[in-house]
């Protein structure tokens, strides 16, 4: 048992600090970090990431992964911390993805792979409705068949970014016969389709980035149709282990942790700094401990998914913890900035003008942060499934 | 030992309660908010013709003489409304500051148009390099032969931009850090070298960044005395605490109740929410948080005709680390148990949160009143 880097892990390092260096990063961050250039910030930084064929790492070699083993993924997000690089945009290329190159057919694969890999298709995932949330077995929204089409009516919400996106990945219901899992399918619709219509839910941290997805008489191909009808809870589920391993952002929270430090050594009270609070000390190793032990958590479902087995039950102790560090860091950050941590910056007014330079992010993120724990799969829903599967309760 | 209510005491709870409940829907409330000033002039002059401005003068100055109790019973019901209103900046620190640091015909024409509505203020003390801390002043008041002058920066003035008069804190003497040598002064928001910037803060309330460019002051503008003015100013802080956290218990009683009530009608799995054990607890935690915050509100009410002793000062300090603690506890949960509806602007529950949080840090968070508290308990 070691995680020691060969010469050969080493070399990759090197390399890939290398790209950091020339990739100019920060000038993709800043455009995300700025609603209005959100997704031209995102997708600027794909491309980059495409044209050095690391934009899928974990993605199968022959549909345009990297092949990368455990150690390197680790590496990667190692470096890519350091460099303040930002995260892929999971719904095409952690989510929906791996279900078209596993369950999708040969045609499907070449239609959506590529679009997916070079940014050129935004993806937003269709899986919760008003009515399904937790119980998401429970979705009522219907495809009913028509000659080669499904017939599509019903909402879905929360759909993260559905402003922006090409393609939606839904799960619908064609058959009400059976047990709810049963009659789901899973289809990918055309977001320019006749009877769409997206409208926004203002959200507590003022930035709008969740939406409420409508379908009236929505026309979809049948070849649209990943796999079986009928079939799509299966693949979904599948999904959900890979989506949730991706929301423990590790690498985040040991960037947040670094900046969180330095933050604190500039953020003084009565001329002390705040990293020589007793307090502050206690709270932030608190949190630095429980991260180091996250990510070992986390290299440990890498090397399983390394050698080919999917991420089991254990990738909702991911969520569980890695969300639940994130709030921490959130907390704590907004609470390092005192009241400043409560002001609004604004087109005339920044943070750095009254008090920190840091508050006004600090409270979108600990405000936006409180989803983490519902969305994803509530972490309440994440301990059923561990007492169910891991402890057999 | 009685812990019940007098009937005039009732009778303010229910007027206030009445108010909240009836005529301040939260559709109303957000209305106000996003307005220049933050809040609906009309409803401060309701609050005035109420006598509720009043409340916590002393009878000879026009006030109704009230207590911690009656100030506790008021906030708390403007905490269940989540009203909006500038009470804290405008009566219970600037009110509260001209009372007890200034006399005269000064004194009686100020706190005469302050209890009829008819006078905002708001007091500067906060400065970009501080936190929580008020000792630590660098705006500087420099003698004049008539009086002084004010340089310096206050960065975050509650109700700032409605304010017609305001009272800066200045260093007349001593080191930055030092509690000697602050002083109070009054100043009219529209002095010539005065800049105020205004902006939002994260519960809709409004507060400007106050700039004092050589701005000039009488002798008479003194608030208390030269250079004792940070004693008066946490004597006036202190005093609204037991208001403050009231008003805190009054959020978070509300976030409680309406998460019990959410979790009764969301169905998952064909029942209600509610009937899931691990729920169950979060909840019961809620209510045990309410009620822990409750009891540390009335043991400070209960001490505060005594307010320089010891015994007092540690209530304060254990009831600002326990309404921080369970109220951050009670507003994430509220939140949790809401789902993604609770992270929606459209339902209440985030702005409840928000100004939580905004009460929380105000005057020091929980984990500054701990090591406060420490060092009263456990001076060596």
């Amino acid at each position: 048992m070691d995680i020691t880097f060969s010469s050969d892990d080493l070399k990759f390092r090197d390399e890939v600090r290398l790209f950091f260096a020339n990739a100019a990063p920060e000038a993709s961050q800043q455009l995300i970090n700025n609603p209005g250039t959100y997704k031209q910030g995102v997708i600027q930084w794909q491309k980059k990431l495409f044209a050095q064929g690391w934009v899928a790492p974990f993605w199968p070699r022959e549909h345009g992964g990297a092949g990368w083993s455990a150690t390197q993924s680790y590496i990667y997000e190692c470096e890519r911390v350091i460099a303040q690089a930002p995260d892929v945009v999971p719904f095409g290329l952690k989510m929906v993805g791996p279900v078209i190159y596993t369950y999708g057919n040969s045609e499907q694969k070449a239609r959506f792979l590529p679009g997916i890999l070079n940014g050129s298709d935004w993806w937003c995932q269709g899986y919760s409705e008003p009515g399904a949330g937790s119980d998401l077995a429970a979705l009522k929204t219907r495809a009913d068949r028509d000659g080669d089409d499904y017939v599509v009516n019903g909402s879905k919400i929360w759909t993260t970014y559905a402003q922006y996106a090409d393609w939606i990945f839904c799960l619908v219901r064609t058959d009400n016969s059976g047990k709810p899992q049963q009659g789901i399918t899973f289809l990918l619709i055309d977001m320019k389709t006749p009877g769409i219509t997206v409208s926004p839910i203002p959200s507590i941290n003022g930035v709008d980035s969740l939406n409420e997805v409508h379908f009236e008489n929505v026309r979809v191909p049948r070849s649209n149709r990943i796999g079986e009808e009928g079939q799509g809870w299966t693949y979904a589920k599948s999904l959900l282990a890979h989506e949730r391993t991706a929301i423990a952002r590790v690498a985040d929270s040991k960037s947040r942790l670094d900046r969180l430090r330095k933050f604190a050594s500039c953020e003084l009270q009565g001329g002390r700094p705040m990293i020589q609070d007793e307090e502050f000390r206690a709270r932030f190793t608190t949190i630095e401990a429980e991260l180091m032990a996250l990510e070992y958590m986390e290299l440990r479902v890498l090397a399983a998914m390394a050698s080919n087995r999917s991420p089991g039950a254990e990738s909702s102790l991911l969520k569980i913890r890695g969300t639940e560090i994130q709030q921490a860091l959130h907390e704590l950050t907004i609470e390092l900035a005192g009241l400043y941590g409560c002001m609004i910056a604004d087109n005339d007014t920044s943070s750095a003008d009254i008090g920190h330079s840091f508050g006004d992010q600090a409270r979108k993120d600990f405000m936006y942060g409180r989803a983490a724990t519902i969305f994803g799969g509530s972490n309440e829903i994440q301990k059923n499934i561990i007492a169910k599967r891991v402890l057999g309760l | 030992m009685n812990f019940s209510l007098t009937e005039e005491q009732q009778i303010l709870q229910d007027s206030a309660a009445r108010l909240v409940g009836q005529s301040y829907p939260f559709e109303r409330r957000q209305r106000d908010v996003s307005s220049a000033t933050g809040f609906d002039p009309e409803l401060w002059k309701q609050f005035a013709d109420m006598g509720w401005l009043a409340i916590p003068f002393r009878e000879e100055n026009g006030g109704f003489g009230g207590e911690a109790t009656e100030l506790m019973l008021l906030m708390e019901e403007m905490g269940k409304g989540l009203v909006a209103v500038p009470y804290l900046a405008t009566v219970l620190l600037f009110g509260k500051l001209v009372e007890a640091g200034t006399e005269g015909p000064l004194r009686d024409d100020l706190l005469t148009r302050l209890i009829a509505g008819q006078l905002q203020g708001s007091v500067a003390y906060m400065e970009r390099q501080a936190r929580y801390t008020l000792n630590d002043t660098c705006t500087r008041a420099s003698q004049t032969p008539t009086g002084f002058r004010l340089s310096g920066e206050k960065t975050m003035a509650f109700n700032g931009p409605a304010a017609d008069k305001l009272i800066v804190s200045a260093r007349t003497e001593g080191g930055q850090q030092d509690e000697w040598g602050i002083s109070l002064f009054l100043v009219d928001a529209t002095a010539p070298g005065l800049e105020l910037t205004s902006y939002r803060l994260m519960d809709g309330q409004r507060a400007a960044k106050v700039l004092l460019n050589d701005v000039q002051v009488k002798s008479g503008q003194l608030v208390g005395q030269e250079n004792k003015g940070a004693a008066l100013l946490q004597g006036v802080i202190n005093n609204a605490l037991p208001g403050l956290c009231a008003e805190a218990l009054g959020l978070m009683t509300h976030l409680t109740n309406t998460t019990i009530e959410y979790t009764k009608v969301r169905k998952q799995f064909a029942v209600p929410i509610s009937s899931f054990q691990a729920l169950q607890h979060r909840m019961v935690d809620m209510f045990t948080a309410c009620e822990e915050t409750r009891s540390l509100v009335y043991r400070s009410v209960c001490s505060a005709d005594k307010p320089d002793s010891q015994e007092h000062l540690r209530n304060l300090h254990a009831l600002k680390v326990i309404t921080g603690r369970r109220g951050k506890r009670v507003g994430n949960d509220a939140i949790q148990l809401h789902g993604g509806m609770g992270i929606t602007d459209e339902l209440d529950v985030g702005h409840y949160v928000k100004h939580l949080m905004v009460l929380n840090s105000l005057f020091g968070d929980a984990d500054y009143h701990q090591q406060q508290l420490a060092t009263l308990s456990l001076s060596v």
